[in-house]
């Protein structure tokens, strides 16, 4: 409970984002996540870390309730984004994923061309009020995706066509283009070789200006290289959460120091 | 008597099962390694004797009964078939054969009853015969096989061999049954091609297949334009299709995405059953039900409803293929990764939304393929038509009037009298042979359609 107050402190300092209290999600009889409590600030990356099966995906799917697709899944306890309770009945989950966009671990393009794929978001959400705002939008996307260069040529073409890190920026662009106040990364580098993982950590880097970034990372470097806060799973449980430099210098924790030492995972 | 050699067989490949690997284990208890389990050496045994022999077996059968017929037709006193053509030599045989098992009509001449003896010996013979050669060739194998185990022998390796050997023929079986359909079809067409013109066949628009029934009955010449009865099966598919597509489509896009699980546990069987209820019944069905329907419902519209109505038929064809076009939609949905479905969701989509932006176009290939194995289907179908549609060929895309379809012209031309020498007769192996064409075309445009766009998602 002693990091549970420093963590109140910091985030007096900036925005809260995102605020659980008391989170418990069970599939089916399996209790995946255990009273789960944190505080998410805005304009920052925050990195989930932890051994496989902690429960680090089903938790990021809690915040955008991408779990409501699973059938056998229950979420318990209070989700706030900007104080508004993500789980109230008069919140439309669509509406909420417009606003907290995702990135998946495998990148999962769309069978379209890579302008479709990019113009999705805002057309679905009526964004673009005209072709030369939607090609705006899809431009400003791409660029800030990090993939412009690459693709300005062959809009065209199949986003499928494209290499796995294109493909993985390629996503991240078409998850900004729907504007999101946060967004959520599901282990996006984990498809992807040194070098397109440098370009991703970069895009993180430069993304968490506008938004929060939450991260899963199985990747300790990656966590210490682009997180500014760590959260750290363990069998469901929130072991501690701290500033990144922190968790990876001084852990309070047994099982986390363990667990960055490479003891535990 | 015939089951002797497969009784013989059947103890060999046990034997030989049974000696084989009763050897690889001794080698294997004296200490050696074996390459291979000990039941691979059996089984390696069992099949080199099993397939082989079986094989030869069959083929022996097969081929016994005709080469006998010759023998003894060939062993006759000079002369007796003498100004006999082929039907009169079947029939000589016949009554030979008819005598051999003692069914005697009349007084049969003396070399008849003498042939239909050695006819009896003959059989009786081979089938000796076939008794020894099935004991010398497994005996032999038996040997052979067994003289194969030895600690390095891979017999594991043998038998993927023999296995697959045995996996491709079976494949192949299909292929070479097809090739078979089409020569004897083609061969067919060619005679009656000699007798009706091609251009005739292609591009007439009357369809009376009448032949003359006295040489010197010039009235009765039939015209053989198969247009219009191609165009009553185009009315009648087209039908059915409007009726299957969507009905079919959208039962697939609830029962995949939307349908509650318990929903979807019900409805799906059921439908799996539809698909199972035969033509028949269907049929029954067009007749007693949908037709009379529709001509009452046409008449107090004050419409001129044919009492055999293309509208029927089709109609009751595209119930029949609902289940169809529903079951290979749904594959194809439910083919479409479950990335896909997060991509759309997580970017704040609807299901709705989803369906329409990302899954049906994912699935569409499938989706088309299924419709066009569905128009093959259809326009195969016959019992339905043959029920429910009319005889009566014309060149009409009125779907309340009767129309006629390739099938029932089949199916009519070689009910009854079929000799296989005029036209009439002959005009359903083009007919046939056509309609293979028509859905051969269709088959392939649907397998390249999917395979041109499988690989889509990825
Ligand atoms: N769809 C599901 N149905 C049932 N159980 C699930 C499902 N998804 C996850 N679980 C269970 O929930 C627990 C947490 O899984 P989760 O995917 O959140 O782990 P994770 O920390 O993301 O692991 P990894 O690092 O391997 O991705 C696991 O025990 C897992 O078996
Ligand atoms: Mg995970």
């Amino acid at each position: 409970m002693n990091d549970m107050r420093k963590i109140e402190r910091d985030a007096n300092m900036t925005d809260t984002k995102i605020t659980a209290r008391g989170v418990n999600v069970y599939y089916g009889d399996t209790h995946a996540i255990k009273d789960v409590n944190i505080e998410i600030t805005d304009k920052t990356v925050t990195a989930f870390i932890g051994p496989s099966g902690c429960g680090k995906s089903t938790f990021l799917r809690c915040l955008n309730r991408m779990n409501d697709t699973i059938d056998i899944c229950r979420v318990t306890g209070e989700i706030r984004i900007d104080d508004q309770d993500i789980n109230h009945k008069s919140v439309d989950p669509v509406q909420l994923r417009a606003q907290v966009g995702m990135v998946f671990q495998k990148p999962n393009p769309f069978p379209k061309s890579i302008y479709d794929n990019i113009a999705y978001g805002p057309r679905i959400h009526g964004l673009a009020k005209s072709k030369v705002e939607l090609d705006e939008i899809v431009e400003k996307s791409l660029r800030r995706g990090a993939i412009w260069d690459e693709v300005k040529d062959r809009l065209d073409e199949p986003g499928t066509g494209l290499s796995g890190g294109q493909q993985q920026r390629l996503c991240i662009a078409r998850a900004i283009a729907t504007e999101p106040e946060v967004l959520l990364m599901d282990e996006p580098c984990s498809a992807l070789d040194p070098i397109a993982t440098a370009q991703v950590e970069e895009l993180i880097d430069e993304l968490h200006r506008d938004y929060s970034v939450v991260i899963v990372t199985h990747s300790m470097q990656q966590a210490a290289r682009v997180s500014q806060k760590t959260a750290f799973f363990h069998l469901g449980n929130l072991v501690e959460f701290n500033d990144t430099s922190e968790i990876f210098t001084n852990p309070t924790d047994t099982r986390t120091e363990s667990y960055i030492t490479g003891r535990i995972g | 008597m015939t089951a002797l050699p497969f009784l013989l067989l059947i103890l060999a490949v046990v034997a030989g099962y049974v000696v084989n690997r009763r050897a690889a284990r001794l080698i294997r208890d004296g200490g050696n390694r074996l390459h291979s389990m000990t039941s691979y050496h059996g089984i390696f045994s069992a099949l080199l004797i099993l397939v082989p022999v079986l094989t030869f077996t069959l083929l022996w059968l097969v081929f016994q009964g005709p080469i006998i017929d010759r023998i003894t037709m060939a062993s006759l006193p000079e002369g007796v078939l003498d100004g006999l053509d082929s039907g009169g030599v079947q029939l000589v045989l016949a009554e030979i054969k008819s005598v051999s098992r003692g069914q005697v009509f009349g007084t049969p001449e003396d070399w008849k009853i003498a042939a239909a003896d050695r006819f009896v010996m003959l059989h009786d013979r081979a089938d000796w015969w076939l008794v020894v050669a099935v004991c010398i060739l497994s005996l032999g194998l038996l040997a052979f096989a067994r003289s194969r185990v030895a600690a390095d022998f891979r017999a594991r390796q043998g038998v993927e061999g023999i296995v697959s050997g045995l996996m491709i023929f079976c494949s192949t079986v299909a292929i070479f049954t097809t090739v078979g359909i089409i020569v004897s079809l083609s061969y067919e067409t060619m005679r009656f091609f000699d007798r009706v013109p091609v251009a005739d066949f292609l591009f007439g628009l009357n369809w009376e297949p009448q032949i003359p029934l006295r040489e010197d009955q010039i009235a009765a010449e039939g015209a053989f334009g198969w247009l219009p009865v191609i165009l009553g099966t185009i009315v009648i598919t087209v039908v059915a299709l409007i009726v299957a597509v969507p009905v079919g489509l959208f039962s697939a896009i609830y029962l995949n995405e939307f349908a509650p699980k318990r929903l979807r546990s019900v409805v799906k069987p059921v439908l799996e059953i539809l698909a199972g209820v035969p033509t028949v019944v269907y049929g029954f069905f067009a007749i007693l039900v949908v037709a009379p329907a529709i001509r009452n419902f046409g008449q107090s519209l004050g419409l001129d409803v044919a009492p055999n109505t293309a509208l029927a038929a089709g109609g009751v064809m595209g119930i029949m293929l609902i289940p169809f076009i529903s079951s290979f939609a749904d594959d194809a949905l439910s083919a479409v990764p479950q990335a896909m479905r997060d991509g759309a969701l997580g970017l704040g989509s609807t299901r709705g939304e989803m369906m329409t932006t990302v899954l049906f176009p994912a699935a569409l290939p499938g989706i088309v393929g299924g419709v066009l194995l569905a128009v093959s289907r259809a326009i195969g179908e016959t019992m339905i038509v043959v029920m429910a549609a009319g005889l009566m060929a014309k060149m009409t895309i009125n779907p309340l009037d009767s129309v006629t379809t390739v099938t029932v012209q089949i199916v009519t031309l070689l009910i009854g009298d079929t000799s296989f020498d005029n036209p009439k007769t002959l005009a359903a192996f083009a007919l046939g042979m056509m309609l293979f064409l028509v859905t051969l075309i269709i088959n392939i445009f649907a397998l390249r359609i999917v395979r041109k766009y499988r690989e889509a998602y990825d």
